[in-house]
């Protein structure tokens, strides 16, 4: 059943419109405007070594909460999908509560705890733990803040998917551990692939909780985010875009990598 | 994992386990994900629970009722309204294109609506800055008819609708390519005007999947910090949304302060969080 | 790959992640004869400090062949100061006021009282004062304080609840106010409440206040260090902005210390301050007055004689009695600048 031929046009115009000035402008202005000081101050606002440290220290923090969301994702789809209990509305509701938290409170809260005037600071301090103001604590506002992502892709795919399979392993007499590597994870590989990827782009680019755990110094706890925030109110719009054309790049890449998955699942069903 | 794994009969799971499932790692699996949730975010949470609890009640209350913090949850969640009313009648369309119809960058459309997943939100909000400020491209021509969008409340909405965009498109999308075509077929011969069948057939199906969407978007723009914050002008009474008052009282080292607004959006956020459950259980049925 | 091979990368990932994670919270502050010292500075010296530590690098390397890798921190003042009796690990502190480092000296006792004896002049090692910047043209007609609590005008100052230099600028107008004819506490408050009606969003810090007069546009007239004045006027167009030099202002004295329990830990004592007399020799000296602000050294003032105007100036020490009063009658909670400010409303 065909909608009509000028509905079509006028929605697909509307569409295309919409997109076009919510999406497509300011991908465009990133690239325009880092650029704008020609191609040698491109690379020069790129190679900058407060830069390269803010692109390190981005880097150290997505290889630790990404592997480690992952393991837990993995971990609580297989609780919630493979057993009954009780409470397990209760527990989905945690799991998603850092979706729905503003990132800002989630740096407060880690602030309030782990601060010198927080609840553990005084005991922090004595032993010199530096976790506010130093790179653990952000490692931790952005574990916190991308916590649900790869959970939230595997639930559902290992839900639908249901534990047939698992259970034929389970009576030839396969591990649990078996049963999870050789089964499950093979059948949701697809949706941890995605999980990680989103959680990874976050991860990355998290800036509310970071910008409030972080000391902002520069060169040690800025991450890039935090440093396109820094090259910006300095005037620097052009060194602001460039390096922000990084994460923009790698947002494009995470968008091509969910199209390329979602393709291979279709192909699989 | 448990030893207790290797049944050779294939009714001889344990009994006990049989009211929960066969399968084994229940314990490990159980302790994995509550100890890291503990440790992520339970504790965290209690942490801000007991500071509350030792922070003044008065100062807690003159805080969240201030003259200024009202003002910046009417901003916060007054633009997020809006906002994510446009995202519903934006989203909807998105969808509905996707999945009725074919055509040319159709891959294309649809991988453009995850970005604002994807981009992190300072890049949006320097962008979104750059595009409507008064000499942007955007903002110049409109600048000479008045209408200020940077640094203004309009520009908080702009940013909102941004971060919100996937989120109805997503809900409603699975919703729609489930549903049955010949419903609306068998509307059409039996004299339904396309507008009736949208009223009556198709709209009731979208809009649970619609208001999750839109309950998605109106939380995640109500805390949004990064893509607003740029463009928002930062003005007390005026242009300052909620998160960035946080961060003030943050600097000025008000923890009472920050706290206080903090415990208000927090209620907001759980109010959408069950709101979002109760819905998406709904869809399931 | 089998099972327990992917679970044994996975965990090895995770350990060296982790392991350099632990590396990086314990604080190195030598690795391979390299010194790190970080400076906690207030918001508008980026520049400045840019300037100071490549040169300041080169002579310490010159002199005992250590690499030097100093590290900045800006902000607000009063907030930089919070940061570091929270836990931020300063080796030197360069802030805007003398009460911020006497903060961190009382609260966190990681700077010993007498600091300010420590170094000529106060600790501070260059001067400075507060002016106005206005649009191009001035079509608002700012000529002194006065007219900034005209109707209709927005004025542009930081917080001083965070800024040290928003904290200067409101005890300049306070300053100021008093010293007219027929002025008192009484009126002064009253001047001062009426400037910051005026003032429709106080940023945390100098630059933020810059960057919302100058770049976002926002305001007809910017309150500012005279440093930040020039470099705003400097970099944003002289075609854009200038200077409007009020009849009088507040000598503003910024001072420098370094953070004695910090330095201990770290073992950086020597470079730390060694970093700090830098400031005061010649080269330091005419790195600031590049910079806009005012140098110490008569020597170094001669020869840049004319660059920066002669401003009458009143000191806090005179017309207020001091920091430690002045931070108690009208910053801390409570204090005057409390009563008279009530945004949004």
């Amino acid at each position: 059943m065909k909608d009509p031929r000028f509905l079509r046009w006028s929605l697909l115009a509307v569409a295309f419109l919409f997109l076009a000035l919510f999406v497509g402008l300011p991908i465009a202005a990133v690239f325009v405007e880092a650029f704008r000081k020609g191609t040698a101050a491109y690379f020069e606002a790129i190679r900058d070594p407060e830069t390269i440290a803010a692109i390190k220290l981005t880097l150290l923090t997505a290889v630790i909460s990404v592997p480690a969301n992952l393991v837990f994702g993995v971990a609580a789809a297989w609780l919630i999908a493979k057993y009954r209990f009780p409470g397990k509305k209760a527990l989905l509701t945690l799991i998603d509560l850092p979706f729905s938290v503003s990132p800002v409170i989630a740096g407060l809260i880690f602030v309030l705890l782990l601060g010198a005037r927080g609840i553990f600071g005084r005991f922090l301090d004595a032993h010199d733990i530096h976790i506010i103001f130093a790179v653990p604590g952000i490692v931790l506002a952005t574990t916190f803040i991308t916590f649900p992502f790869v959970a939230r892709e595997v639930l559902p795919i290992m839900q639908d998917l249901g534990s047939d399979e698992e259970e034929q392993a389970l009576t030839l007499g396969a591990s649990g551990w078996q049963i999870l590597f050789r089964v499950t994870l093979p059948k949701v590989r697809w949706g941890i692939l995605y999980g990680v990827i989103l959680c990874n782009a976050r991860a990355m680019g998290e800036f509310g909780a970071v910008s409030v755990v972080s000391g902002h110094i520069r060169g040690q706890t800025n991450t890039i985010p935090l440093q396109v925030e820094i090259l910006y109110n300095e005037y620097n719009l052009s060194g602001a875009f460039a390096v922000a054309s990084i994460l923009t790049v790698l947002a494009l890449l995470t968008l091509l990598g969910k199209k390329l998955i979602e393709s291979r699942i279709r192909v699989r069903a | 994992m448990t030893a207790a794994a290797v049944p050779a009969a294939p009714a001889a799971a344990a009994p006990r386990r049989s009211n929960r499932g066969s399968l084994p790692g229940f314990g490990l699996s159980l302790g994995v994900t509550v100890t890291y949730l503990s440790l992520i975010v339970l504790i965290p949470l209690a942490g801000l629970v007991w500071k509350t609890a030792s922070m003044d009640a008065g100062a807690l209350t003159r805080a969240v009722f201030s003259t200024r913090a009202l003002a910046a949850y009417r901003l916060s969640f007054g633009a997020a309204l809006l906002a994510g009313g446009i995202n519903v009648v934006f989203g909807l369309i998105l969808a509905w294109v996707l999945v009725r119809y074919d055509f040319p960058g159709r891959a294309l459309v649809d991988a453009a609506i995850d970005l604002p997943f994807a981009l992190p939100t300072a890049v949006a909000g320097i962008a979104l800055t750059t595009l409507y400020v008064e000499q942007g491209w955007i903002g110049r021509f409109l600048e000479p008819h008045g209408i200020k969008i940077a640094f203004a409340p309009a520009g908080i909405v702009i940013a909102m609708v941004f971060v919100g965009l996937p989120f109805v498109v997503r809900t409603v999308q699975p919703v729609l390519v489930d549903l049955d075509v010949h419903m609306e077929e068998v509307a059409a011969t039996l004299g339904a005007s396309r507008l009736h069948t949208l009223r009556r057939v198709i709209l009731p199906a979208v809009m649970p999947a619609a208001l999750t969407g839109f309950a998605l978007a109106f939380a995640r723009a109500v805390g949004e910090y990064g893509s607003v914050v740029f463009i928002s002008g930062n003005m007390p009474g005026k242009t300052e949304i909620a998160p960035l008052l946080i961060i003030t009282k943050l600097e000025q080292f008000d923890y009472p302060g920050a706290t206080a607004i903090a415990l208000v959006m927090l209620l907001a956020s759980f109010v959408a969080l069950f709101a979002i459950n109760a819905l998406q259980a709904k869809i399931r049925k | 790959m089998n099972s327990k091979k992917r679970l044994g990368i996975a965990a090895a990932v995770l350990l060296a992640a982790a392991g350099g994670l632990a590396a990086t919270a314990a604080r190195q502050a030598h690795a391979d004869g390299e010194v790190k010292l970080l400076n906690v500075s207030y918001d508008p010296t980026r520049e400045l400090y840019q300037d100071v530590n490549q040169a300041f690098g080169q002579q310490w390397k010159q002199k005992t062949g250590q690499t030097l890798n100093i590290s900045q921190s800006h902000g607000g003042s009063g907030k930089q100061a919070r940061s570091v009796i929270d836990g931020l690990e300063a080796d030197v502190v360069t802030l805007g006021l003398a009460y911020d480092i006497d903060e961190i000296a009382e609260k966190s006792g990681r700077i010993g009282k007498d600091w300010q004896k420590r170094l000529p002049d106060n600790s501070s090692p260059y001067t400075s004062t507060i002016v106005f910047v206005v649009r191009k043209g001035n079509p608002k007609g700012i000529k002194d304080w006065e007219d900034l609590t005209k109707p209709g005008v927005a004025v542009i100052a930081p917080n001083p609840k965070t800024s040290g230099g928003a904290r200067w600028a409101y005890l300049g107008a306070w300053g100021y106010a008093l010293q007219k004819a027929g002025g008192s506490d009484a009126t002064a408050k009253e001047f001062v409440r009426k400037l910051y009606k005026n003032i429709p969003v106080l940023d945390s810090g100098a630059r933020g206040s810059t960057t919302t007069f100058g770049q976002r546009g926002i305001g007809d007239v910017l309150v500012s260090w005279e440093n930040e004045a020039y470099l705003l006027v400097n970099e944003l167009g002289k075609d854009k902005f200038q200077i409007v030099n009020p009849s009088v202002s507040i000598l503003a004295e910024p001072p420098v210390a370094v953070v004695d329990k910090n330095v201990d830990k770290h073992g950086t004592r020597a470079a730390a301050e060694a970093y700090l007399k830098f400031l005061y020799t010649d080269a330091g000296q005419e790195i600031a007055i590049k910079h806009h602000y005012r140098p110490r050294s008569a020597a170094v003032a001669a020869k840049h004689a004319g660059e920066l105007p002669k401003i009458k100036l009143f000191t806090i020490d005179k017309v207020f009695g001091g920091w430690q009063k002045a931070q108690a009658t009208h910053f801390a909670d409570g204090g005057t600048f409390d009563q008279i400010y009530t945004p949004g409303s």
